[in-house]
């Protein structure tokens, strides 16, 4: 049986328009236990206040548009359970990232990092159709099957202190899907992407806090993928300044 | 955007944090009864002094004092940037001197015996 | 449509009080001041080592001290959580691929805890 129950629900409003800066505003809602985060703010919209701006499209894990801190925590807000929470649950915009508008966030920094990492495959060579497909082994495709789901939600992001603390770092997610092209039997682009990814701003920034992996909706373990980087980059290092005559 | 040189660092921060991770404890244990008198037999002068005597216990003795530095040192380094210092040059220079310091002196001190 | 976005300032010395798992990270990183002092401790037994019987047994004089017992519950402490704050992390730097499956990382850790408590024997009763 559903149960009906009011919530508080307490929005991150910033109007850029009118507001120097950002305030609280509490709405009451009421909610079915079954209902995510995402259903209250639906139900402010449709109901209670029709300017609340927030991003959303599946209600289903899978656009990873959703995401906001959900009393403090980042979260998928079609995947936090009303029923997980007490009847005060306050929702503001993913940390880190600048605020445009309500729980809008400014996401263009991390799309240009997404896309400085390169995350298409970049076969190692030229390959005519006519010479047939690239074949992989199940146990290749297991190698980076993992990271092959992060739906760029940018919770890891949003739990990365270090991403707070130095906003240059390219950060979890970008790296783990360099690393994703990199453990594809297909590709060839690693040294392309290392350029990039074994910088200081690059997975060097990275201190194993380990939040990214808690948080990630879709068990991505970004910072397992940012330490296997990190020992790959070493091994690379040694053997380019120790080792010159091994060829790569 | 040039490549890192933090690997270098690094290698040895990890090196270190596998190797005190296994045998830090158990060497505290040991020191830590030493200094409860637990027994009289326990970290005396004869039984180190045979054991940095041959040139296996040196080594032994300088691996782990080695990389027990430099991982210490490097963790320092990022522990100092965590608690808001933003000088990451000096205070490289300032835990991997300390560091490099702790390295030369153990090797002498080791030669000496 | 002009934009104006606000951007949240974050405390770089109080970061971390935020939520518990910066803590624990930070618990754990604060570990290497005791690792790193440690060190310093077996060099310093180390030159009185170098220096003969006397100077060795001030050293061991020095350390029967309550002040030396402190210190070392204070860094067998440390250790301890470095030791497992590592080992518990070593399937996500260290993934094991056998066939086509990764090995569970409870038996990752297991070995790693399994080896840790191998060598602290060996090295407790060649010590003691």
């Amino acid at each position: 049986m559903s149960e009906e129950r009011q919530i508080q629900l307490e929005v991150l409003r910033y109007n850029p328009e009118t507001d120097s800066q950002p305030r609280f505003q509490t709405y009451t809602v009421p909610c079915v236990n079954e209902w995510v985060v995402l259903d209250a703010l639906n139900y402010v919209k449709e109901n209670l206040d029709p300017t609340l701006s927030y991003r959303w499209s599946c209600h289903m894990a899978v656009c990873g548009s959703c995401g906001y801190m959900i009393n403090g925590e980042p979260k998928l807000g079609c995947k936090a359970f009303i029923h997980e929470y007490g009847d005060h649950i306050r929702v503001e915009p993913l940390a880190h990232f600048p605020i445009e508008r309500d729980l809008v966030t400014v996401v263009e920094d991390f799309i240009a990092k997404l896309a400085s990492v390169k995350p298409y495959l970049i076969p190692k060579e030229d390959k005519p159709i006519s010479a047939g497909e690239f074949k992989q082994t199940p146990a290749e495709l297991m190698k980076f099957k993992q990271y092959t789901l992060c739906i760029n939600c940018m919770l890891c992001y949003a739990a990365c202190p270090q991403y707070g603390l130095v906003p240059e770092f390219l950060g979890p997610a970008a790296i783990s899907m360099a690393h994703r092209y990199n453990q594809d039997s297909r590709d060839g682009g690693r040294d392309q992407r290392q350029e990039v990814v074994a910088s200081d701003e690059g997975v060097w920034e990275c201190s194993f806090v380990g939040a990214c992996s808690e948080v990630c909706p879709k068990h991505v373990d970004p910072a397992g993928a940012l330490q296997q980087v990190k020992v790959a980059s070493t091994i690379d290092w040694y053997k380019e300044h120790l080792m010159p005559w091994v060829k790569k | 955007m040039a490549k890192s040189n933090k690997p270098i660092f690094w290698g040895l921060f990890a090196a270190g944090g596998t190797v005190t991770a296994f045998v830090t404890p158990a060497l505290v244990l040991i020191t830590l009864f030493a200094a409860m008198r637990f027994s009289p037999d326990l970290f005396t002068y004869e039984v180190l002094h045979a054991f940095a005597a041959n040139w296996l216990g040196k080594l032994i003795i300088f691996g782990v004092i080695l990389v027990s530095l430099w991982h210490a040192a490097h963790r320092l380094r990022v522990t100092v940037h965590d608690f808001g210092v933003r000088a990451d040059t000096l205070v490289a220079y300032v835990v991997y001197g300390i560091a490099g310091l702790g390295t030369f002196v153990t090797i002498v001190y080791l030669l000496r015996i | 449509m002009s934009r104006k976005p606000y951007i949240r300032e974050i405390s770089k010395t109080r970061w971390f009080l935020r939520q518990p798992r910066y803590m624990r990270y930070m618990a754990r990183e604060v570990t290497c001041i005791f690792i790193f002092a440690y060190t310093f401790l077996l060099i310093v037994a180390l030159a009185r080592l170098s220096q003969g019987p006397d100077a060795f047994q001030e050293f061991l004089n020095a350390l029967r001290s309550p002040l030396g017992v402190l210190f070392n519950l204070a860094v067998l402490i440390a250790a301890v959580y470095h030791s497992m704050s590592w080992f518990n992390v070593t399937p996500q730097a260290m993934p094991i691929q056998q066939g086509e499956e990764f090995v569970p990382g409870s038996i990752i850790v297991g070995a790693h805890y399994g080896a840790w408590a191998v060598i602290s024997l060996i090295i407790l009763f060649l010590g003691v």
